[in-house]
C-alpha cells in the first residue's frame, strides 16, 4: 500500500510543482463560460427592419406606433423607411438590413371592414436567430393589434397558465454544468493522458518497473493520483464558475455535500476512461491528436449544449454511454433545480459503475514489462 | 553498505548472475541469440558493444523489464522468469533513459523510490544521506531536478538506484551524454561504490576506454551474440600482435597494404584513410624502423607515426570484423551534392 502512495505522492507533488496544469484545465472552460454565456444568452438588439407603407391609413399608422414602441423599449428592432418592395427585398438580401415590413394598399380598410386584413413579412431566414426573433416581435404586434378593444363576457379560446418551476435560467448558468464537466475532462486528459504517455515516452515508468511495486499499486496509485487532479478542477470549476454566473446554490452545504458526490462519481469515471484509452498508446502524440475528437464524442452528445431528446436515435445511443451525460445531468440538477440526491442517484451510479468497470478492463491490459 | 559476513549471513550466491542460453526474440527478428556469461559476487562486468547489438534488451531481461523468449536468467539466486520480484528486491537499476523525475527535488526522487522499494521510515532519512554523500551530491538536495546538469543527474541516477542498498546493480549505458569530465568522475565513484558497499555490477558500454578502466571482466556482444569473454589483459592478448603502429603517408598508393603487410613481425594491416594505416605487430619498435626506412627507400614522406599497445579497439575489430565506432557514427542517409566548381 506504501508504494501505491508513493506514486500518488509524486503525482500530486508534480501537479502543486506545475499550476499551469491547473489553470490551462480550468483557462479554457472559464472562457467557454465566460465568452458562449454572454454571446448565446443575449436577445437581438438594433436590427434594422424597413417598412414599406402602400396604405397610409389610420390602421396603418397605428402599426408603425406600436413598431416605434419596439425601437424604443425592448429595442428589438428599429423602423427605416423605405418606398419600394422590391429595393427593401433587395436589401434584406445584400443584408443591408435585417427584415422589411410590406403594408399593402388598403390594409386600414380591410382591417375595419374585418375583410381578412394581411401583412408581409420579408426575413433573412440564413439567420434564424435573428428573423426569428423579429417575427416573434411582429406576431406579439400582429395579435395586440387583433385584440377586440371590448373584451367579450366569455373567453372563446383555450389559454394556457405556465407554471415556471424555477427561476429564470439564462444561458450562463445552462452552460455552467457542461463547464464543470469539461473542466474535469481537460484535467484527466492532461494529468492523466498525456502526462502519463509523456512519462512512459521518457523512461519514468522503466523506473518503476524495475521495483517491486505491484501492477494492482501501479494502476490504482495513478488512478486515485488522477482522480485527485480531476476532483480539485471540478471543484475549483463549480466555485468560480457559480460565483460567474450567480448561482448561490454552492453556499447550501448540503448541496455542497451532493456536489462533492458527483465530482467524485465524474472524476473516478473520466479517470477509468482514459485510462482504458490510454493504456496500450507509447506514442506522446495520440493523446495530443485524440484531444478534440473526444472532446466532440464525447461533449456535445451530452445534451450540454442542447437537449438530448432533440438527437436523432443513433446520437441518443451514444448520450446513454457517454459519461459526460449524466455528469451534466448531475450538475444540472443539483445546481439549477435543487434536485438533491434523488435526482442524482442514478447519475452517481452509472459512473461509479462506469469508472469502476473500465479500471477493471484496463487492469489487465496493463503491461507490468516494457 | 554489505560486509562479506552479510552475503553469508543472507546466503546471497557467490555467482551474483548467471545466464544460460538466453534468447530474445521480437516476431522474426532475433534481438539476443543464446548469449551465456556469469558474473561473480563483488565483481564489475561489462557487456561491450556497438548500439543495437543487443546489450539493453540483455540488461532489461536480466532486470525483468521485458521476458525471455527462452534461456535461464538467475540473478542473486533468483529466477528472473519465476520470482521476478525477489529479483527487483535483490538490484538496483540504472536505466539508459534519465527517469528521475525533473519536477521533484533531488531528495524528493530518493524519497519516492525508498517508499517504492519498501525501504522502513526509520531508516528512510540515513540511507538518502549516505547515497547523496556517496555521489556527492549533499548541497543540492534540495534543487530541483531540471535545474542539475547532465552529470550531476546521472549521479542521481545512480544515488536513486542504491537508496535500497541492492546487492547487484546494473547500468544501461552510465555515461553516455557526459562530457569527458563527468565520465571520469562517474567511473570514480562506480569504483569507489564498488569497494565501499562490495557491489557486484554490470554495466553496458560503446566507449571502450569505459570498459577498459571499470570492468574486472568484459563480454563484447554483437548483433545479439556473445563474441569474446574475459578481462580487458586476456582479451588484448588473445589479439595477435603486441603493439599497434599508426602510420600517416602524405599520398596514397594502392600497394602500401601489400608492402606493409610483407614486413617483419606485422600481424594485420587496417587501411583507416587514405594514406593512414593501423599496424598489428609483435614488436612496435622493429616494425617503425623498418616503416622509417621503407618510406625513405622509395621517396615517401611520414606525416604522422606513433606506436601504442593493443587496445580493445583491436580486441573488438579483431572479433567482428569492423571497429566499434564505425557503428558509433553512421554516414548520413542524405549528403548535399558538390558545390557546383567546388575542388573534391
Amino acid at each position: 500500500m506504501n508504494r501505491m502512495f508513493a506514486i500518488i505522492e509524486r503525482e500530486m507533488r508534480k501537479f502543486f510543482r506545475s499550476p499551469m496544469l491547473m489553470i490551462m484545465s480550468l483557462m479554457m472552460p472559464i472562457l467557454q463560460l465566460l465568452i458562449m454565456g454572454n454571446a448565446f444568452g443575449g436577445k437581438i438588439v438594433g436590427a434594422r427592419v424597413a417598412i414599406v407603407d402602400y396604405d397610409h391609413g389610420p390602421q396603418a399608422v397605428k402599426l408603425r406606433e406600436a413598431f416605434d414602441a419596439i425601437a424604443v423599449n425592448i429595442k428589438t428592432f428599429t423602423t427605416v423607411e423605405y418606398q419600394d418592395e422590391m429595393k427593401a427585398r433587395e436589401d434584406v438580401r445584400t443584408g443591408r438590413i435585417d427584415a422589411a415590413v410590406v403594408i399593402p394598399a388598403q390594409y386600414s380598410r380591410r382591417v375595419y371592414a374585418q375583410s381578412a386584413p394581411r401583412l408581409g413579412i420579408v426575413v433573412d431566414n440564413s439567420d434564424q436567430f435573428t428573423s426569428s426573433s423579429v417575427e416573434s416581435e411582429m406576431q406579439l404586434v400582429v395579435t395586440a393589434l387583433s385584440t377586440p378593444v371590448i373584451q367579450p363576457r366569455l373567453a372563446n379560446s383555450i389559454a394556457l397558465e405556465i407554471v415556471e418551476l424555477y427561476p429564470y435560467v439564462n444561458y450562463m448558468k445552462f452552460l455552467l454544468p457542461a463547464c464543470v464537466a469539461l473542466a474535469m475532462y481537460i484535467s484527466v486528459m492532461i494529468g492523466g493522458g498525456m502526462l502519463y504517455i509523456d512519462d512512459k515516452a521518457r523512461g519514468v515508468h522503466e523506473g518503476y518497473l524495475v521495483t517491486p511495486i505491484t501492477k494492482f499499486e501501479l494502476v490504482f496509485g495513478m488512478n486515485i493520483a488522477g482522480a485527485i487532479k480531476a476532483t480539485l478542477s471540478g471543484i475549483c470549476l463549480t466555485v468560480i464558475g457559480s460565483l460567474m454566473a450567480g448561482l448561490g446554490a454552492i453556499f447550501d452545504p448540503m448541496v455542497d455535500l451532493e456536489l462533492l458526490a458527483l465530482i467524485l462519481a465524474t472524476s473516478i469515471a473520466f479517470n477509468g476512461m482514459m485510462f482504458l484509452l490510454m493504456v496500450r498508446v507509447e506514442d506522446p502524440l495520440t493523446p495530443r491528436a485524440m484531444f478534440g475528437v473526444l472532446n466532440l464524442l464525447l461533449f456535445y452528445p451530452s445534451g450540454a449544449m442542447y437537449p438530448v431528446k432533440a438527437f436523432p436515435v443513433w446520437l441518443r445511443a451514444l448520450a446513454v454511454v457517454d459519461p459526460f451525460t449524466y455528469c451534466v445531468h448531475g450538475f444540472k440538477a443539483i445546481l439549477l433545480k435543487d434536485g438533491g440526491f434523488a435526482a442524482i442517484q442514478f447519475d452517481l451510479l452509472f459512473l461509479s459503475v462506469f469508472g469502476i468497470g473500465t479500471l477493471l478492463i484496463a487492469t489487465p491490459l496493463f503491461k507490468r514489462t516494457l | 553498505m554489505h560486509s562479506n559476513d552479510y552475503y553469508e549471513k543472507h546466503q546471497v550466491p557467490d555467482i551474483a548472475i548467471a545466464v544460460e542460453k538466453i534468447v530474445k526474440r521480437y516476431g522474426d527478428f532475433e534481438a539476443v541469440k543464446g548469449v551465456d556469461f556469469t558474473v561473480a559476487r563483488g565483481e564489475i562486468f561489462g557487456l561491450l558493444g556497438p548500439n543495437g547489438a543487443g546489450k539493453s534488451t540483455l540488461i532489461r531481461m536480466m532486470t525483468t523489464l521485458i521476458p525471455l523468449t527462452s534461456g535461464k536468467a538467475t540473478v542473486a539466486g533468483y529466477n528472473v522468469a519465476e520470482n521476478a520480484d525477489a529479483v527487483r528486491h535483490m538490484i538496483g537499476v540504472i536505466p539508459q533513459a534519465l527517469t528521475s523525475d525533473p519536477d521533484l527535488t533531488v531528495e524528493e526522487n530518493l524519497n519516492i523510490y525508498a517508499k517504492l522499494y519498501s525501504v522502513p521510515r526509520d531508516e528512510r532519512a540515513k540511507n538518502i544521506q549516505e547515497v547523496l554523500e556517496a555521489v556527492d551530491l549533499v548541497k543540492w538536495r534540495g534543487a530541483q531536478t531540471k535545474t542539475l546538469s547532465g552529470g550531476m543527474r546521472r549521479r542521481l541516477e545512480i544515488a536513486r538506484g542504491l537508496v535500497h542498498n541492492p546487492h547487484i546493480f546494473f547500468l544501461d549505458e552510465p555515461t553516455t551524454g557526459l562530457d569527458p569530465v563527468s565520465r571520469i568522475a562517474v567511473w570514480e565513484m562506480l569504483n569507489n561504490l564498488r569497494t565501499t558497499r562490495n557491489l557486484t555490477m554490470l554495466l553496458t558500454t560503446h566507449y571502450m576506454e569505459e570498459a577498459d578502466k571499470l570492468c574486472d571482466r568484459i563480454a563484447i556482444v554483437d548483433h545479439g551474440t556473445l563474441v569474446a569473454l574475459g578481462t580487458p589483459m586476456e582479451l588484448k592478448h588473445s589479439v595477435p600482435g603486441a603493439n599497434v603502429v599508426e602510420v600517416h603517408f602524405d599520398r596514397e598508393t594502392p600497394e602500401w597494404q601489400a608492402r606493409l603487410e610483407g614486413l617483419d613481425d606485422v600481424t594485420s594491416v587496417q587501411a583507416q584513410s587514405a594514406g593512414f594505416y593501423r599496424v598489428l605487430t609483435t614488436s612496435g619498435s622493429r616494425t617503425t624502423m623498418q616503416l622509417v626506412e621503407l618510406a625513405a627507400s622509395l621517396g615517401e614522406t611520414l606525416t604522422s607515426l606513433s606506436v601504442q599497445n593493443t587496445t580493445l579497439d583491436d580486441v573488438f575489430v579483431h572479433y567482428t570484423g569492423r571497429q566499434l565506432r564505425d557503428e558509433q557514427v553512421k554516414p548520413p542517409a542524405f549528403t548535399l551534392p558538390p558545390r557546383p566548381g567546388a575542388r573534391p
